[in-house]
């Protein structure tokens, strides 16, 4: 082999290159979310669908709600338990779970997930 | 009488009739209308109609000239504008507005002559959506952001919005306005800020987001609730019924006596999209 001593060296610092993000974050995995509940959230106990299905389908109970709010004009919701709940992001969600930081972001951002909601919904002012 | 898959009988005409009428039309040398109006009469008729007044309502507001002034069209606007979070961008080329005053010439055009009193003539107008009974606007719309609900109120859907603008070169009364930018930005430039000194200041209702078209969507938020619009509860505050809103289907209702008693005239009658907003002049 020509200049073998050349090529194994490039060889060995590509591959160097190429693993160096795995040795460097080796044992620093992100923190898993932990979505924090306001008092007023913890209180109420139950969302509008249980705990489960919220965490896993929120997204789509959300698309849901804006299909048939806006172009059904079906503006409310009555959950298993029997309550009317408004359907609102804004109004209704955010209402409870007003540390949009600290609960919505959180996983949102674990998962690099970047919904528009908040173009146009207002989020509310969080104490701090 | 045409079948849908099923066999169940559907009005109208279908495709594959139409395009039989059509093509046998053009070995007659006819066309267009007249050639299904020999071949098929009353059918195109049925199919060319407004949605009907269902069991439901049909919304139509009525506007008393007699009873506006500045103050009072300044007032509605301003009502609906904070409601709606409705920025003031300054600039007349950005500017987005749900509800406004107009001159006579641009309110009424084709409808005015030499000897008409200066009070029209140099008047204002209130003008918004007239949420037409045959909407051009949502027959351009390629997403079906803009749609005409059963109960005649020409909706938007932001979340469908591509910001095509379609529908502002149909709509033939100025009603649509586009979001250049991201209205938030008035929380960000200092000279908006001063403009805009508590935006958004409903903090129930959201913001548009840049590229979207919006309108007067007749308040179907309130509306849903149980309220009445906006602008007419803020107008009815200073003078007892300046706007009336009521249910054109229902023949008791407020604005179907109003229109009963007092003449009133609608902008661009011509066009044939049919608003359902009244002026009693």
């Amino acid at each position: 082999m020509y200049d073998g001593g050349k090529i194994i060296t490039g060889l060995i610092i590509g591959i160097g290159l190429f693993l160096f993000p795995f040795y460097y974050n080796a044992g620093k995995a992100a923190k898993a979310p932990d979505p924090e509940l306001t008092p007023k959230a913890k209180e109420a106990k139950v969302c509008v669908m249980e705990k489960a299905y919220m965490t896993a389908n929120h997204f789509s109970l959300l698309d849901e709600w804006r299909h048939t709010v806006v172009r059904d004009s079906n503006r409310y919701f009555t959950a298993e338990n029997g309550k009317v709940y408004y359907k609102s992001l804004q109004v209704t969600c955010l209402d409870c779970h007003s540390n949009k930081s600290k609960f919505c972001d959180q996983c949102h951002n674990y998962m690099d997930v970047n919904p528009y909601c908040w173009d146009c919904h207002i989020v509310p002012e969080e104490k701090k | 009488m045409s079948y849908r898959a099923g066999g169940e009988e559907v009005m109208g005409l279908d495709r594959r009739n139409f395009l039989k009428i059509a093509g046998l039309s053009a070995l007659f040398g006819l066309g267009g209308k007249a050639a299904v109006d020999i071949f098929a009469p009353g059918e195109l008729e049925a199919s060319m109609e407004a949605v009907p007044l269902t069991e439901g309502k049909r919304w139509a507001m009525v506007i008393d000239i007699q009873k506006m002034d500045e103050e009072l069209m300044n007032k509605v606007t301003k009502a609906c504008h904070r409601e709606h979070n409705v920025p003031d961008l300054g600039n007349p080329k950005e500017e987005i507005k749900w509800i406004w005053k107009e001159d006579y010439e641009h309110s009424f055009p084709g409808q005015q002559h030499h000897y008409i009193g200066d009070d029209f003539k140099q008047g204002s107008f209130l003008l918004l959506c007239n949420h037409c009974s045959n909407p051009p606007c949502c027959r351009v719309c390629p997403t079906q952001a803009t749609w005409q609900r059963e109960d005649g109120i020409v909706m938007m859907d932001q979340h469908r919005c591509i910001g095509c603008r379609f529908c502002m070169a149909a709509c033939p009364f100025g009603a649509r306005s586009f979001n250049w930018g991201d209205p938030r930005r008035v929380l960000r430039k200092e000279d908006l800020k001063k403009l805009n000194p508590d935006y958004p200041t409903n903090r129930d209702y959201p913001t548009r987001s840049k590229g979207v078209v919006e309108k007067c969507t007749f308040c179907a938020e309130r509306l849903a609730k149980g309220q009445i619009p906006a602008c007419v509860e803020a107008a009815n505050k200073v003078k007892e019924n300046a706007l009336t809103f009521g249910d054109l289907a229902d023949p008791d209702s407020d604005v179907r006596a109003v229109l009963r008693k007092h003449y009133s005239i609608r902008r661009k009658p011509e066009l044939g999209t049919e608003p359902n907003v009244f002026y009693i002049v």
